[in-house]
C-alpha cells in the first residue's frame, strides 16, 4: 500500500523544521560575542537563520523535486494541466509571508529597543514645536546634536572616550584621565560612551564581536555606548570606504578586568597630572 | 548572425539610408530588433570589461596583504566593477536589450513608439562607457569613491576621474530615461486593437513597472550628481561640510535612485523568467493577475525603502521602523511571484533545457538573496553587517544570481528568435553547472566574512580570512572559464548551428508567429492578436499541437 502523500508530507516538514532550529542554533557562524548587546543580536541572528534556512531549503527542494519529477520524456509533446491559478492558495501564500514578515519586524523592533537603538540622544529633549523654531532661528543649540545608533545612555558611571576618525586611524582621547592612545581599553561590565568625530571624510567604527557599528560622519556629533562583557582583545575595524588605506585602518579594542583597567590608567596616564 | 537571412522582397522599397545586412548593427538603426541585439551586444562586451576588474579584485584579495595593484588602482577598479556591470551591463541589457526586441512583438506593434530617441538612447551608451574606462588614464585615475560616490571622499579624490564618471552615469542615466519614456509610451499608446492591458505578456508589466521607476527616480540621480559636480568643480557646499553642506543629505537622494535601480535591474528580469517558464513547463503562468499586482506593488514599495541603506548613518530611530518595514514588506509581492512560479513549474511537463535550468537557479539564488535581503533590513541585524562582505555577498546574489542568470536563460530561448539557428544544449548545460557552482563558490563563502569581521572594498583584511576568500576567488575563476562554453556556443551555434525554425519551442507568445529571424516590420501581413500568451493545456481541445501550427491558436480579427 502506497503511504498517503500527506503523511510524507507532514514528515518532511517536520525534518525542514528540526534542520532550521539544528542550522540556527549548532552551526557557529559568528565571531565571539563580547558585549552585553552581542547577547541579544545572536538572538535575533537565530531566529532570522531558523526561518531563512528553512524557506531556501523548502524553496530549492520544491524546485528540484519538481524539475526530476515533471521533467518531460523525450519526445512527448502533451501540454501540462492548464491550471492558471488558484485564489485561496494566492492569499495564503500572501498573508503567511506578510505576517512572518510582520513578526520579525516587531521582534527585530524589540531587539532594537533592547540595545538601546530607541534612546533619544538630543541632549535636550525637543519638542517638535521647539523644532520648528531653532530650525527657524538657528539657534545655536543645534550644536548639540548628537547622532547616533546603538547604546544605553544615562547611567551613572559611564566612561567617556572621545574617538577621532581620520585618514587612517582611530585616536582615542579619555578626557577624564588626559590619555591619549591609538588604541581603545576598556573595562568589563561598565558602560562606555564613545564621543565620535571626524574631519576628514566618512569612516565607521565597527567592532564585529560587539555587533556595533556607527558611520563616524564629517559635521555630525555622534555618540555609541557599550558595555564590554568579555576580557579579549578585539579589532576595531573601518567600514565605510575612505581612501587608498581603507583596508589599513584598523586598531584594536582591549577589554581588561576592572582591576587591570585601574592599572592601566595608572600606568598610561601622564605623569603631570596626578 | 545575419548572414543566413535571406533577402526579403519587400512591397514598398526599404528607407535607402538604412544599411542592411551586417552593417545596420554598427548604424544608426531604427528598428527595434536591430538596436535590442545592439544593446545586448554591447552590454556583453561592457559584461567583460566588468568581469576583468572582478578578476581584478579576486586577485588582489587572494592575498590579505595588498599586493597585487596599488591602494589607489584597486578604489578605482571597484568603483569601475561596480559602475560599469550595473550601468552598462544589467540594466541596458535587460531594460534596452530585451525590452527592445520584445515589447513591440508583444503588443503588436511593428517598431517602438519612438524609433529616432531609441536609437539615440542606444547610441549614447557606447561613448558613455567609453569614456568612463578611458578616465583610468587621465590624471589622478578613475573615480575612486565607490558606485555610491560619498561626498566627502569624492570631493578629495583626484577630480578629473570623478567629474568622468559623473559626466559618463548621466549620460547613461539620459539614456535610460529615454528608454523608459519609450517603452511607456509603446506599452500603454501601442497596443494593437483588442490587445487589452491585462491580456499582455508579464514582460511588458515588468516593464512598464520598470519604466515608471526609471522616469520616477533618475532624474532624481541626475540632479544630485550635478550638486556633486559643482561641489568639485564650483567649489560649492551643497555636500561639503566644511562649507556648511551636509553629507547625509546626498546619501538620501542617491539612494532614492539606487534602491530602485535594484528594481530597474530585477523586475525586467522577473518578467523574462514569466516568459521563460511556462513554455519549457508547457503550463499557463500560474496567478496572471496577481503577478501583475506584485509589480506594481514592487513598484510603489521600491520608492520607499531607500533609507535602509542608511541605518548606520545619521538617521532618527522612527525613520529606521519605518524603513525596516516598509522593505520587509517587499518580500511579500516578491514572494507572491516566486511561489507563482514554482506553482507554474508544479505538474507541468518540463524541459529540461539550458533556458529552464538558468532560470530555477535564479529561482534558488534569488530565494537565498531576499531571505538575507529580509535579514538586512531588520536594523540590529544590519548594523553588524552593514558595509560588510555579507552585504557583497547579498547583491551579487541579487543582481548576478538573480538577473545575469536570467540574462543567460533568455538567450538560451530567444537566440534562435534572434538568428534562426539553435545553441547547443550540451554546451549550455556545461555553461550553467561551471556558473552555478562558480557563482555559489564565490559569493556563499563572503556570508560568514561579512559576519566574521571583513569589510567591503578593502585591499588587505585579516590573515584569518585568507582561505575563505581563496575560495571566493576561485569561484571567481570558475565563473570566468564558464564564460567560454557560452561564447564557443554562441559563435560556432551563430554559423553552424542547427536551424530552429519559427517557434522551436512551441511558444504561443507573438515574436513566435513569425519567421526566425523576424523581418524588418515583424510580420509579413496583419499581426496576429494574442489574448491568450500563456494558453498552454489544452491538450483534449479541436487544435491539435502537434499537427497545427501556432497560427491556428489567434485569430487575426479583434
Amino acid at each position: 500500500m502506497r503511504i498517503p502523500p500527506a503523511i510524507l508530507t507532514l514528515v518532511l516538514g517536520m525534518v525542514l523544521v528540526l534542520v532550521s532550529l539544528w542550522v540556527a542554533n549548532d552551526v557557529p557562524l559568528l565571531p565571539e560575542s563580547a558585549s552585553i548587546n552581542a547577547p541579544v543580536y545572536d538572538e535575533l541572528f537565530r531566529v532570522l537563520l531558523a526561518i531563512g534556512t528553512g524557506l531556501l531549503l523548502g524553496i530549492t527542494g520544491i524546485v528540484i523535486y519538481s524539475l526530476v519529477r515533471f521533467r518531460r520524456q523525450a519526445g512527448d509533446q502533451q501540454d501540462g494541466e492548464p491550471i492558471e491559478g488558484n485564489l485561496s492558495l494566492e492569499l495564503f501564500w500572501t498573508a503567511v509571508p506578510a505576517v512572518v514578515v510582520l513578526f520579525i519586524g516587531i521582534y527585530s523592533y524589540d531587539i532594537y529597543d533592547r540595545m538601546g537603538g530607541m534612546q533619544s540622544l538630543s541632549v535636550h529633549d525637543h519638542s517638535p514645536h521647539e523644532q520648528l523654531a531653532s530650525v527657524r532661528h538657528a539657534s545655536p543649540s543645534d550644536q548639540d546634536r548628537l547622532w547616533g545608533g546603538i547604546g544605553i545612555r544615562g547611567s551613572a558611571d559611564v566612561l567617556p572616550v572621545e574617538v577621532t576618525a581620520l585618514q587612517f586611524a582611530f585616536i582615542f582621547h579619555y578626557p577624564d584621565q588626559n590619555i591619549t592612545s591609538g588604541e581603545l581599553h576598556v573595562p568589563t561590565g561598565r558602560p562606555v560612551e564613545l564621543r565620535l568625530k571626524a574631519n576628514d571624510v566618512i569612516h565607521a567604527f565597527w567592532v564585529p564581536q560587539f555587533r556595533l557599528k556607527q558611520d563616524v560622519i564629517p559635521g555630525q556629533q555622534t555618540v555609541l555606548s557599550f558595555t564590554a562583557r568579555k576580557p579579549g582583545d578585539y579589532p576595531i575595524v573601518c567600514a565605510e570606504l575612505c581612501g587608498p588605506y581603507h583596508g589599513g585602518m584598523r586598531s584594536h579594542v582591549v577589554v581588561h578586568n576592572p582591576d587591570d583597567f585601574s592599572s592601566w590608567l595608572e600606568k598610561t596616564a601622564p605623569p603631570t597630572l596626578s | 548572425m545575419t548572414a543566413s537571412l535571406t533577402p526579403i522582397a519587400e512591397p514598398t522599397p526599404a528607407p535607402s539610408l538604412q544599411p542592411s545586412g551586417w552593417l545596420r548593427y554598427f548604424s544608426f538603426s531604427l528598428d527595434h530588433k536591430v538596436i535590442g541585439l545592439q544593446y545586448i551586444v554591447c552590454g556583453f562586451l561592457f559584461y567583460f570589461v566588468g568581469g576583468a576588474l572582478a578578476g581584478v579584485i579576486r586577485t588582489e584579495l587572494a592575498t590579505p596583504i595588498s599586493d597585487f595593484v596599488s591602494r589607489e588602482v584597486y578604489n578605482q577598479v571597484l568603483t569601475l566593477h561596480g559602475t560599469v556591470m550595473i550601468f552598462l551591463w544589467i540594466v541596458p541589457v535587460v531594460n534596452g536589450g530585451f525590452g527592445n526586441y520584445l515589447i513591440p512583438f508583444y503588443v503588436g506593434a511593428r517598431d517602438m513608439a519612438f524609433p529616432r530617441l531609441n536609437a539615440v538612447a542606444f547610441w549614447m551608451i557606447p561613448p558613455s562607457g567609453l569614456l568612463l574606462i578611458s578616465s583610468y588614464f587621465v590624471h589622478g585615475g578613475a573615480a575612486q569613491s565607490g558606485w555610491t560616490a560619498y561626498p566627502p571622499l569624492s570631493l578629495t579624490t583626484p577630480a578629473t576621474g570623478q567629474i568622468l564618471w559623473i559626466l559618463s552615469v548621466l549620460l547613461l542615466g539620459g539614456s535610460s530615461i529615454f528608454g523608459g519614456i519609450n517603452f511607456i509610451a509603446t506599452i500603454v499608446k501601442f497596443r494593437q486593437p483588442g490587445l487589452k492591458m491585462m491580456m499582455l505578456p508579464m514582460y511588458c508589466w515588468a516593464m512598464l513597472g520598470t519604466s515608471i521607476l526609471v522616469v520616477l527616480a533618475t532624474p532624481v540621480l541626475a540632479g544630485t550628481l550635478i550638486l556633486l559636480s559643482l561641489d568639485i568643480v564650483a567649489h560649492t557646499g551643497f555636500f561639503n561640510p566644511g562649507l556648511g553642506g551636509n553629507v547625509v543629505v546626498y546619501q538620501h537622494l542617491f539612494w532614492f535612485y539606487s534602491h530602485p535601480a535594484v528594481y530597474i535591474m530585477v523586475l525586467p528580469a522577473f518578467g523574462l523568467v514569466s516568459e521563460i517558464l511556462p513554455v519549457h513547463a508547457r503550463k499557463p503562468l500560474f496567478g496572471y493577475v496577481t503577478m501583475v499586482y506584485s509589480i506594481m506593488a514592487i513598484v510603489i514599495l521600491g520608492l520607499i525603502v531607500w533609507a535602509h541603506h542608511m541605518f548606520t548613518s545619521g538617521t532618527p530611530p522612527w525613520m529606521r521602523l519605518f524603513f525596516t518595514i516598509a522593505t520587509a514588506f517587499i518580500a511579500v509581492p516578491t514572494g507572491i511571484k516566486f511561489f507563482n512560479w514554482i506553482a507554474t513549474l508544479w505538474r507541468g511537463r518540463l524541459a529540461l533545457t539550458t533556458a529552464m535550468l538558468f532560470s530555477c537557479a535564479f529561482i534558488i539564488q534569488f530565494v537565498f538573496g531576499g531571505i538575507t535581503g529580509v535579514a538586512l533590513a531588520q536594523v540590529p541585524f544590519d548594523v553588524h553587517v552593514h558595509d560588510t562582505y555579507f552585504v557583497v555577498a547579498h547583491f551579487h546574489y541579487i543582481v548576478y544570481g538573480g538577473t545575469v542568470f536570467v540574462i543567460f536563460a533568455s538567450i538560451y530561448h530567444w537566440y534562435p528568435k534572434f538568428t534562426g539557428r539553435m545553441l547547443n544544449e550540451q554546451l549550455g548545460h556545461l555553461h550553467l553547472l561551471l556558473t552555478v557552482i562558480g557563482f555559489n563558490l564565490c559569493f556563499g563563502p563572503q556570508h560568514w566574512l561579512g559576519l566574521n569581521g571583513m569589510p567591503r572594498r578593502v585591499a588587505e583584511y585579516d590573515p584569518a580570512f585568507t582561505f575563505v576568500n581563496q575560495l571566493s576567488s576561485v569561484g571567481a575563476l570558475m565563473m570566468a572559464i564558464s564564460t567560454l562554453p557560452f561564447l564557443i556556443n554562441v559563435i560556432y551555434s551563430a554559423l553552424g548551428g542547427p536551424m530552429a525554425g519559427n517557434n522551436p519551442w512551441r511558444a504561443l507568445t507573438p515574436e513566435w508567429l513569425t519567421s526566425s529571424p523576424p523581418p524588418v516590420e515583424n510580420w509579413r501581413g496583419a499581426p496576429p492578436l494574442v489574448t491568450e500568451p500563456y494558453g498552454y493545456g489544452h491538450n483534449g481541445s479541436p487544435i491539435d499541437l502537434q499537427t497545427a501550427s501556432g497560427r491556428d491558436l489567434w485569430s487575426t480579427e479583434p
